[in-house]
């Protein structure tokens, strides 16, 4: 119920029989709020089909400037705006989970004025967000390294994160210093230590303890349905590795400083008419 | 006299065929080659119901074309070629479907082996990749019959995997890497060496090197038939900055015009590929 209005309801504990025309404004309100919210799904997408779990790589920045005569940091500046958005429409169509690749382990090697520059995109990003995310009940998680990054973003991802931790809406991870191998190796270390402290037995190491390891625990559906990546390339980049293993790829041609609901809608609509089979039968 | 005719145009065609495509590598061989592709090859059954076949004619059919695509991408000159034969997931299909791809892939693997077949024209040394164990007897047998007589081979590599995940390889190799180091810890504990924690931290090398698929490096190009866009636990570790390439048509229907298409893409790729493979 708060979930859909928005607000807790406090019912006082005292043995007052509330109006029923106050109880009966309520539902009804609750009734519209719960309608109107189900209408604005675009047409042709059906709600039981959305994936709970998006995963986004948002490339094309440097291409899109480049055909604009533009730098590429002109190219990076429109990420938050386009994030902000696509974070807006899955929490407005019931995606339960957003993953977005900020700062791979690879790019940690790109010039220092580049990286700071990318960087301080995200920290304004999560800066400027975290009112509205705060009030729309958006969960915050990152996930990755932050030990290379400027310190600076350290703290305002870590103040985001406790802040948000409580909501339980849409949970918004962002992958800052992160690389699928990075986090598979980080986790077999620390399994590593806990068999070496007795914690638990080598015959003990199956999949579903080793996922438990991945920094991906801290939410309820740690593996992407759709994984969307824009700019035109076909490749995942080192991203959730472990977790990719039956997600549906969608590769749109479309620059990410371009990529709008549109173009959201046509990834979801694809995704919808895909049969999953994991390895079974149709 | 006419199916010796048959015969006759068929040879042309495919000596003709062979002229064309050694052509068109020699142009395409200008450029980098790819050094390992993988294949996952999906659509047999759905082909076999478009044709109207029975299911398992669906698979043969895939094995003639997986035939045909080792021998195009050896001619091209790449040395390793991964498959994704059978899924520990595949396991989950009807019993019946199950033994009838369990029947089949005996009969190939022995054939595999045999004096005239291509592993033995192409020097291809054979390896199966997987948790073996979950496979009945004789196919585990005959799997590692064929592992034995390839074992000298050398100019190629065809990999197959069976009974195989990328999570339950992953998993195998966290569980060696660790035991391999609780192992090294205890030693030097006993011989009252002691250690530094920092020498004995586990990374990325020592898992890699206790994957199944350690046996080839990364794969530059995954292909996926049927128009499907996703890995279905194949290769996740491996195809980190490998380029997906995912055409519509059904396994038994490739050609070596998608091989072209995907070897074109890759070229493109090329220093993208490189860079990664350093900072790697």
């Amino acid at each position: 119920m708060s979930k859909l209005l928005g607000f807790k309801l406090v019912i006082p504990e005292d043995h007052v029989v509330w109006p029923s025309w106050v109880v009966l404004n309520t539902l009804v309100a609750a009734e519209l709020v719960n309608l109107s919210q189900q209408v604005e799904l675009p047409a042709g997408l059906r709600r039981e089909l959305m994936p709970k779990h998006v995963g986004l790589i948002p490339d094309g920045h440097r291409r899109w400037a480049h055909q604009r005569g533009l730098s590429v940091q002109q190219g990076h500046s429109t990420i938050g705006r386009r994030l902000t958005e696509l974070t807006r429409l899955c929490d407005k169509w019931g995606v339960q989970v957003l993953t977005v690749y900020g700062v791979s382990t690879e790019t940690l090697t790109r010039p220092k004025e580049e990286l700071d520059f990318l960087v301080s995109i995200f920290e304004e990003w999560v800066k400027s967000n975290m009112e509205e995310w705060a009030r729309q009940n958006i969960r915050f998680s990152v996930i990755g390294n932050k030990s290379p990054l400027p310190r600076s973003i350290e703290q305002v991802l870590s103040e985001a994160e406790v802040a948000l931790k409580a909501n339980s809406g849409l949970h918004l991870m962002v992958a800052l210093g992160y690389g699928g191998r990075y986090e598979i190796l980080q986790a077999c270390k620390s399994v590593s230590s806990k068999v070496k402290d007795g914690l638990i037995q080598l015959q003990d190491i199956d999949e579903s303890l080793f996922e438990q390891e991945l920094q991906t625990k801290c939410t309820k559906f740690p593996s992407p349905d759709l994984l969307i990546r824009t700019g035109g390339e076909c490749r995942v980049s080192n991203f959730m590795l472990w977790q990719l293993a039956y997600s549906e790829f969608y590769f749109s041609k479309t620059f990410f400083p371009n990529y709008g609901e549109a173009d959201f809608i046509e990834a979801l609509s694809s995704f919808q008419q895909r049969q999953r089979r994991y390895g079974g039968r149709s | 006299m006419d199916k010796g005719r048959t015969n006759q145009a068929t040879q042309m065609f495919e000596n003709l065929g062979g002229i064309l495509r050694k052509f068109i590598f020699s142009i395409l061989s200008i450029g980098p080659v790819p050094s390992h592709i993988a294949f996952i090859m999906d659509g047999n059954r759905r082909y076999a119901k478009k044709q109207n076949l029975i299911d398992g004619d669906g698979h043969r059919t895939g094995f003639s074309a997986l035939m045909n695509m080792l021998k195009y991408c050896y001619e091209l000159g790449t040395k390793h070629v991964t498959v994704y034969a059978f899924s520990i997931d595949n396991f989950k299909r009807s019993p019946e479907e199950v033994q009838s791809i369990m029947q089949l892939m005996q009969e190939k693997i022995e054939g595999l082996i045999e004096e005239e077949s291509i592993v033995n024209r192409y020097g291809i040394r054979v390896y199966f990749l997987g948790d073996l164990k979950l496979l009945n007897k004789p196919v585990r047998l005959a799997a590692e019959r064929a592992m034995g007589a390839t074992a000298k081979n050398s100019k190629a590599v065809l990999s197959i995997c069976i009974a195989y995940t990328s999570l339950d390889e992953i998993t195998h190799a966290v569980q060696e890497s660790v035991e391999e180091k609780c192992d090294e810890i205890r030693v030097l504990n006993t011989s009252g060496a002691g250690y530094h924690h920092r020498e004995h931290l586990i990374n990325v090398t020592d898992i890699e090197e206790h994957m199944y698929t350690a046996v080839a490096p990364n794969p530059d190009i995954i292909i996926r038939t049927s128009g499907e866009t996703r890995l279905s636990n194949f290769l996740l570790w491996q195809s980190a900055f490998c380029i997906l390439y995912s055409p519509s048509v059904l396994w038994p229907e490739i050609s070596v015009w998608h091989l072209v298409w995907a070897v074109l893409d890759f070229q493109r790729n090329y220093s993208y590929l490189e860079e990664k493979k350093k900072q790697a």
